[in-house]
């Protein structure tokens, strides 16, 4: 196991951010944490980054006690924060340069492994070039390329596209996808962003210091059942006695709607298509739909991931405070 | 290759390989980083320079002009002649507190987070930030003593390298003051306050402007408080051969208020950022 929590928690003073949690991410795995702001994502990634001392519980990261081996535990991880961490005034290179030197990577190998890196998020070109003009997701991808440079075990991204736009956020994740291809890194993420955690093998859906589920992102949507095909037609009693017939089961309809359940719905719209055509019906318009993260985020937890109770945010302004 | 391995995972925990699970309590390549990076941003504020000249240049005209024939010479000097340490020291006052102030910079704009998720200790930042502040200021304040002829000070080889040597030692004692305070700040105004609030006093009950014997006990008691009195004073000795006598002990409490500082920064600087 790449990472190893058991019963983790965190407190701040009398809230608790973290309660308990238990979980495992092995190696290769991109593991994804999502959740609202304020549900414990940043303040688990800050624990298992030896940022935040844990209230209770243990936790190990590349086989390394966060407590007890936090040394150990650092020079094998590289972490992408929520926040920009660079220094804007150096050029790209420096940057990289002297996170070598915190870092102690072999001296004979540094500038090497600096291109190369880089190379890798697409900015070699840009090196000589001071951060400060650069895009945001530029300044992003060469995080992404920090992170690596003391070629780490295990990547973590808090947030990694937060505050970008979405055709940036793409661009990032291309990248980050790429990586996971060539170098069978262990990533460990959070997100709040339901289309980031479907690159997921595995997703912890966490609510109030509670991991509330945990699976593959096809699994967690299997649980809130099938896919949905609504169909319109013109012919309302032909069409629910023809798919009747075929499905060999009764067909719900609302109006001139019908709605039928299946496994894959894309399949089946198909093959619902090809069949009310060749018994002469009229097909109006066909929707598709299948469950999404969303639904299973509202189902588990009981609320949106976008709203923000006044409860959660005015716990999110004291953790502000605090720090 | 390695994509296979994720893919079937390991039935037999992978031993980590054996690495240092304490962090040292000394980096000397992170605190390397943390002035070379500090040199990068000397060079590269070079203006800053022409504003600190131009600072010494007014004070100097100002106070020595000004003052020079309401003063009584003391050992034969001029006021410029006296006023001119007293300067030099003002110019390491500012720039040191200055480069403290880069610390408040850095939290806010992340780049100390990057440093505290390092395997590297909460002294590298501190000592760090100490020694690429101090070897900042000590460069403008060198910078100065090339007007000394404007003061009417004479140069010698020998007073320039021991000026060097005590206007490094005051500035780290000014630097690592600096440090302590910017270590608890997190907000650049408050800085600023604080900056102005010290500035100033410590410039003023230094006995940079007017010398320091024969003062009422009181503005005595401060002067003995403020460590740049003891900074001012061996400049002041190497430069123009005064007070010699004490510069020992001068030296000496400037190591032991640096020292206090140092130690109390490192306790200061929180783990969290």
């Amino acid at each position: 196991m790449t990472i190893s929590v058991q019963q983790l928690s965190r407190s701040f003073g009398e809230i608790a951010a973290v309660k308990g949690i238990n979980f495992e991410v092995g190696r290769g795995e991109t593991f994804g944490f999502l959740g609202p702001n304020g549900a414990g994502k940043s303040t688990t990634i800050k624990m298992l980054c030896t940022l935040l001392r844990p209230s209770g519980g243990r936790a190990f990261v590349n086989g390394f006690d966060i407590e007890q081996e936090s040394a150990a535990v650092r020079q094998t991880i590289g972490i992408v924060f929520q926040d920009p961490t660079l220094d804007e005034y150096l050029t790209a290179e420096q940057n990289l340069l002297y996170h070598c030197m915190i870092y102690h990577t072999p001296r004979k190998t540094r500038s090497a492994r600096v291109r190369e890196v880089l190379q890798l998020v697409g900015l070699d070109e840009r090196r000589k070039d001071q951060v400060k003009t650069f895009s945001g997701g530029m300044k992003r991808r060469l995080e992404v390329a920090r992170g690596l440079l003391h070629q780490p075990q295990t990547l973590f991204l808090d947030e990694p596209t937060v505050g970008l736009d979405p055709q940036t956020r793409r661009s990032v994740w291309e990248y980050v996808l790429r990586l996971r291809e060539t170098t069978g890194l262990t990533i460990f993420m959070t997100t709040h962003y339901m289309d980031e955690a479907e690159y997921c093998d595995r997703i912890g859906i966490i609510d109030d210091g509670h991991i509330v589920a945990l699976d593959t992102p096809a699994a967690l949507k299997r649980m809130m059942g099938q896919d949905i095909v609504s169909i319109t037609i013109s012919d309302t009693e032909g069409a629910v006695a023809e798919v009747s017939r075929w499905l060999g089961r009764a067909v719900q309809h609302e109006g001139n709607v019908l709605q039928i359940e299946g496994e894959n719905g894309q399949t089946l719209a198909a093959a619902l298509i090809r069949h009310l055509t060749l018994a002469d019906i009229e097909v109006r318009d066909v929707t598709v739909q299948a469950p999404s993260l969303e639904d299973v985020f509202v189902h588990l937890t009981g609320h949106a991931i976008r709203e923000e109770s006044s409860e959660r945010l005015s716990l999110r302004m004291r953790h502000r405070l605090r720090h | 290759m390695l994509k296979a391995s994720s893919t079937t995972t390991p039935a037999t925990e992978i031993l980590p390989e054996p690495r240092p699970t304490k962090l040292p309590l000394i980096d000397l390549e992170g605190i390397a980083m943390f002035w070379l990076r500090d040199m990068n941003r000397l060079w590269r504020q070079r203006p800053r320079l022409y504003s600190s000249i131009a600072r010494a240049l007014i004070w100097l005209f100002a106070l020595g002009f000004g003052l020079r024939r309401s003063f009584v010479p003391i050992a034969g000097l001029t006021y410029e002649q006296f006023v001119f340490p007293g300067i030099i020291a003002m110019t390491i006052i500012f720039s040191g507190l200055m480069s403290a102030i880069s610390i408040v910079y850095d939290r806010e704009f992340g780049f100390l987070k990057e440093v505290m998720v390092a395997p590297t200790p909460r002294t590298t930042l501190v000592i760090g930030k100490c020694l690429g502040g101090a070897t900042s200021s000590t460069v403008y304040a060198a910078v100065i003593l090339v007007f000394a002829p404007l003061a009417g000070v004479t140069l010698t080889p020998l007073g320039v390298i021991g000026a060097l040597g005590t206007m490094f030692l005051t500035a780290l004692a000014l630097s690592s003051l600096g440090i302590a305070i910017a270590v608890r700040i997190s907000d650049i105004e408050n800085f600023g306050t604080i900056q102005n609030f010290i500035t100033l006093p410590l410039y003023l009950f230094s006995g940079a402007v007017f010398p320091t014997r024969g003062v009422p006990g009181w503005l005595g008691a401060i002067l003995l408080l403020n460590p740049l009195t003891y900074g001012v004073n061996a400049i002041r000795g190497t430069l123009l051969g005064y007070n010699i006598a004490t510069i020992p002990l001068d030296l000496a409490v400037l190591c032991v208020f640096t020292l206090v500082m140092l130690v109390l920064a490192i306790l200061l600087t929180r783990r969290e950022v």
